[in-house]
């Protein structure tokens, strides 16, 4: 009894990654009903930049990197969307579909360019280690409870973000009709690259919480990207605290599945994640107005 | 002047002056490649029989995406299911390997009804994730079959290998044929398709769907015709790449690399032209020929010209080259010309 609830417990923990994964992948089709296929490249591209920000400045903690990381990877997604993704967009889906998946695979290559396709980790020192007994003999570690916590607050921020302010009012109009909102005087190219830059940003606290959790490789990308849709899909479209939910069932049922061979562990993820668009294409918590 | 008469005076052409010369140039090229195998040495046969299944799963992936609106990224579930259904058909059910080709593309066309029908729940760049997710699903569970070798794979019996021949022809000569005439196959079925009511459907769908809706079109019975039939088709291109490969394992038969093979092409050649992906796949293996040597720089090139061609020539090589030239080798398009006679006295008409 025990081992199923541990194996819960390590599938909400792990689901926290994989909301992480997920949060900028949502906001991003929310606002713009666009996939940027090269999401997960970028979240291991910012952990081997995390990696190697760690290298030349000699920072303790690379928590440190995010100074920098943030900062930088909002830069690159906003510039990626102004320069490359707004000209490409439009009622065609195709056209970004197939840039960033372009993109994805020179990350991948150029990552293996410059790092070797070693397997890499980010040191996180003693937090790595540190763990809270529970009764009945189960232990959470602290750096996994930090990162759900992180992965709630960051989905809590996307969503005041996009319902109270002045800039989420601007996204939501935008999103529901983008002549309409450009004829009120909204800068929507601007705008986009915002939703893409804040997306970066998600993108770059996920690159360094993953790479301190698990070792990481140039290629590990498409896997990343792979859970981080089926998030959002679990969880409905559109919804920010629904692609939370579906990280952690994701998750869970990773967890749960690897319990009855390491090889399920990813198949059973998988296969919920088809059962659920079979009975509930929408996914489970989709947003009601739509 | 009646509604009727002006009707009547306009024509709907697809062939032109140009494609009646290349479909001339085409049947002299099909007859020096069916000779082919008599004077050309072996190392030049298997890179034209590669050539011959790029092209082939290219042209399937330019239906799909180019005229369908379906964006698969997960093609390679259909190759490698191709691949193992050959090998197993071969070696645990004792089928001739050349009758197994045929079963693995039954096979992909049968699986391709569920799989459209979980896949068809989503839309546009999510239903490319889809079939990514349906892809990596079959190469974790091919990865649990033992008695397929499981993650490891395995390795066509030799004499298994040696079966594959008909007649007087040998494994090559087999092998050589079965891929022109796939690749052949992927043309002609695409251009039939193209040129019927089904593909004045397709066109429509992929210039509107809403609309293409609204005049009585059933997008969903064509998408399914489509994507069953490239199911087909790339299982079967599948079971040949593995046939001459001789050995199979799911990381290699799944791989998402595949269909980046056929994305690449399709979109530097012009995606939505029959010709696009055979310009494509002739400029796919010159890079190769001349960048294959610098490793991972070849794909960064090859991700980046994608890019650019997505960005600043939307339309290909092909169809870049094409506009406003009206130069089209397998006429799919249906032209409007005005009958100036008729138009010009009506009275012709009710005589």
């Amino acid at each position: 009894m025990n081992g199923w609830i541990d194996s819960i417990l390590q599938g909400v923990m792990l689901g926290a990654i994989y909301a992480l994964f997920a949060a900028g992948l949502s906001l991003v089709f929310g606002v713009m009903r666009l996939v940027n296929v090269a999401h997960g490249d970028f979240i291991v591209l910012s952990a081997f930049i995390a990696l190697w920000l760690q290298r030349i400045t000699g920072f303790s903690s690379p928590f440190l990197t995010l100074i920098l990381l943030v900062p930088l990877m909002f830069l690159v997604g906003y510039v990626l969307q102004r320069v490359i993704l707004n000209p490409a967009f439009g009622a065609d889906i195709l056209r970004p579909v197939l840039i960033t998946f372009g993109l994805s695979v020179i990350i991948q290559n150029g990552l293996l360019q410059g790092f070797s396709a070693d397997s890499q980790k980010l040191h996180g020192g003693k937090l790595e280690v540190a763990s809270i007994a529970l009764p009945g003999g189960l232990a959470i570690g602290v750096l996994p409870l930090l990162t759900l916590g992180v992965s709630a607050a960051m989905i809590g921020l996307l969503q005041w973000m996009l319902y109270r302010t002045k800039l989420g009012r601007a996204l939501r109009a935008t999103s529901a009709d983008l002549s309409t909102a450009g004829l009120m005087g909204v800068n929507t190219s601007h705008l986009f690259a915002m939703a893409a830059g804040i997306a970066m940003v998600t993108v770059a606290v996920a690159g360094v919480f993953t790479g301190i959790r698990a070792s990481f490789d140039a290629v590990s990308g498409p896997d990343w990207l792979i859970f981080a849709f089926e998030a959002v899909i679990i969880g409905g479209l559109g919804s920010l605290w629904g692609t939370l939910a579906g990280g952690l069932i994701l998750g869970m049922a990773q967890t749960t599945g690897a319990r009855f061979s390491p090889g399920w562990q990813l198949l059973s993820g998988h296969l919920v994640f088809l059962a659920i668009l079979i009975l509930c294409p929408r996914g489970l918590f989709p947003r009601r107005t739509e | 002047m009646t509604t009727e008469l002006k009707a009547r005076a306009i024509r709907v052409k697809q062939s032109s002056p140009v494609s009646c010369i290349s479909a001339v140039g085409a049947a002299l090229l099909v007859a020096f490649l069916i000779s082919a195998p008599s004077w050309i040495d072996r190392g030049h046969l298997s890179l034209l029989v590669e050539f011959f299944y790029f092209l082939a799963l290219a042209q399937m992936w330019n239906l799909l995406a180019g005229f369908a609106g379906i964006i698969s990224l997960g093609q390679q579930a259909f190759l490698g299911l191709g691949g193992y259904v050959v090998f197993f058909a071969a070696m645990r059910m004792g089928w001739n390997p050349v009758a197994a080709l045929v079963l693995a593309g039954v096979v992909g066309g049968l699986v391709a009804v569920p799989g459209a029908l979980i896949v068809f729940r989503l839309h546009g760049a999510y239903l490319a994730i889809g079939t990514w997710v349906v892809a990596e699903t079959f190469k974790l569970a091919f990865s649990e079959v033992k008695s397929l070798g499981a993650g490891s794979g395995i390795s066509l019996l030799a004499a298994v290998a040696r079966a594959v021949r008909i007649g007087p022809f040998s494994r090559d000569t087999v092998l050589y044929g079965a891929a022109l005439l796939i690749a052949l196959l992927s043309i002609v079925c695409s251009y039939v398709l193209l040129r019927s009511q089904a593909g004045l459907a397709l066109t429509a769908i992929r210039d509107n769907e809403a609309t293409a809706r609204s005049v009585g079109v059933n997008s969903l019975r064509i998408k399914l015709l489509v994507f069953v039939g490239t199911g087909f088709g790339t299982a079967l291109t599948g079971a040949l790449i593995y046939l001459s490969k001789l050995r199979i394992s799911p990381a290699a038969a799944f791989d998402i690399n595949w269909t980046s093979y056929m994305i690449f092409i399709v979109v530097i050649g012009g995606i939505g032209t029959l010709e696009g992906p055979i310009v494509g796949t002739l400029v796919f293996f010159l890079l190769r020929q001349y960048l294959a040597d610098l490793g991972s720089w070849y794909l960064i090139v090859l991700g980046v010209v994608a890019v650019v061609v997505m960005l600043k020539m939307p339309s290909g090589l092909w169809g870049t080259f094409a506009k406003n030239r009206d130069i089209s080798l397998f006429p799919t398009r249906r032209r409007l010309f005005l009958n100036a006679d008729e138009y010009a006295d009506p009275g012709k008409l009710r005589a």
